[in-house]
């Protein structure tokens, strides 16, 4: 079998230029989206916050600098090419002094603490990541990653639907859950749907959900009509634009959804903010 | 047309403050979030005096990001107010004029809003490099063991934000 060696330095320079740059430049995705919104909106407030954020977030672009303070706990996916041998230096290691590096040298916020109850000290360098690996066939290494802040990850929730609840149980779960959070998260939200698997890969997937671009839909046109459908029942609940009243609640709804078992239909819901910060990269 | 205030604020300003006006505030305010308010709120239920006095402050739920060099501070957006619930109303009790956050409060704080003739001021959430740009100064007031969630006072110049909650009770989030 033909080995691909990549060297671990090569793979810290890619995960520390992914959390940079998806901390100063909003996606083309998100941006169109604002920039949708303010067009449709008629009230002066909504508005107003709308041309801030995207004042905010070309002044982060240009600028080089975080457009939000939060600049999240990392998150990583990875799709690791069964080939791909990492030398000098271990594959877990370079990517978290990838994640050190960028929220050191990139003026990034260290959020993370080191215990999540007691002692809840600082680590001081944003690690450790949170790092989902699946193996695939290939001599590549594919990594998306964000930047997952709190205010609006603390609104997200997971429920253990049973069969029964069919298509309007997931419906009402997901509309409950962002009705819920309100104003909270930072509206215009992004909201990652999960749905199947087990208790943990519907979360798994929801937050995978997040970090795909709004402008793609589901391949499954069913999946892909429930998520412009509440895209919809979402933006007519009137929250808007900073949770201060409009039509724009929410700029997209991604679903990801996994075989299950037989008694259950697993659902979770993660919601971005509007910051929604995501970013690819291959080596 | 957003109304200027200037800081510290007065109990006229904010007795003419109604929810969802857009205001700027210049001058000093003090900030604040979940470690140091907890820090706080147990100096305060042991009966011990506080590092930082709140009488007449306005704190603002903020834990910036590091500073660039050249720039007066990093990007500085609010943090959800719902988790200062707990600590809010004993604050001002002690005389805090109000608070600078973003989303819903719980019904106490608004009770306590309305007894201590306070304001609630939400500022846009995920705006914080446009926010930066009216923060002018920062000094370490407390609390330097936090990080980020140090207590501060920052200098500000028509810093951005809409009256959330006013002296009444009227709330902008009520929908």
């Amino acid at each position: 079998m033909e080995v691909r060696t990549i060297e671990a330095s090569a793979v810290t320079a890619a995960v520390k230029k992914l959390f940079m740059d998806c901390n100063y430049f909003i996606g083309q995705d998100i941006m169109e989206q604002l920039e949708r919104a303010l067009d449709i909106e008629d009230s002066p407030v909504a508005q107003s916050v709308l041309r801030q954020i995207i004042e905010n977030d070309r002044i982060a672009a240009a600028e080089e600098i975080p457009l939000c303070q939060d600049t999240g706990m990392a998150v990583l996916f990875v799709e690791y090419g069964d080939k791909v041998c990492v030398q000098n230096g271990s594959f877990e290691d370079a990517v978290q002094q990838g994640v050190r590096e960028a929220y050191e040298e990139g003026y990034l916020r260290k959020s993370v603490v080191s215990d999540p109850v007691f002692d809840r000290v600082n680590t001081r360098d944003n690690t450790p990541a949170v790092i989902h690996t699946k193996i695939v066939s290939g001599d590549r290494i594919r990594f998306t990653a964000g930047g997952k802040g709190f205010g609006s990850e603390n609104m997200s929730a997971v429920k253990m639907l049973t069969p029964a609840y069919g298509v309007e149980g997931v419906k009402q779960f997901i509309l409950d859950t962002v009705r819920a959070a309100g104003p909270n998260p930072c509206p215009p939200i992004v909201v990652g749907v999960g749905i199947g698997g087990t208790f943990e890969r519907a979360a798994q997937l929801a937050k995978k959900a997040t970090f795909r671009a709004i402008d793609t839909k589901n391949p499954d046109p069913r999946y892909a009509a429930l998520e412009d459908e509440l895209l919809e029942s979402i933006n007519q609940m009137g929250f808007g634009p900073a949770g201060l009243g409009g039509k724009t609640t929410a700029l997209g709804v991604n679903i990801e959804t996994s075989p299950t078992h037989i008694a259950g239909m697993p659902v979770a819901v993660n919601i971005c903010c509007h910051a929604a910060r995501h970013a690819s990269a291959e080596i | 047309m957003a109304k200027k205030i200037n800081l510290p604020i007065t109990d006229e300003d904010i007795q003419t403050l109604r929810a969802g006006d857009s205001v700027l505030l210049s001058g000093t305010i003090i900030t604040g979030r979940d470690a140091a308010h907890k820090r706080l709120y147990e100096l305060i239920e042991q009966g011990k005096p506080l590092p930082v006095d709140v009488k007449g402050e306005l704190i603002y739920y903020v834990g910036p990001a590091p500073a660039k060099p050249g720039y007066a501070v990093g990007p500085a957006g609010p943090t959800s107010s719902y988790r200062m619930d707990k600590f809010t109303p004993a604050l001002l009790d002690l005389g805090l004029k109000g608070m600078i956050g973003k989303g819903a409060r719980s019904q106490e704080v608004t009770d306590s809003i309305v007894k201590n003739k306070a304001v609630y001021f939400a500022a846009i959430g995920g705006a914080a490099a446009l926010i930066a740009k009216s923060i002018k100064k920062e000094e370490l007031l407390c609390y330097e063991d936090l990080g980020t969630e140090a207590v501060r006072r920052y200098t500000v110049e028509d810093f951005p934000c809409i009256v959330a909650i006013d002296c009444e009770g009227n709330n902008v989030y009520d929908r």
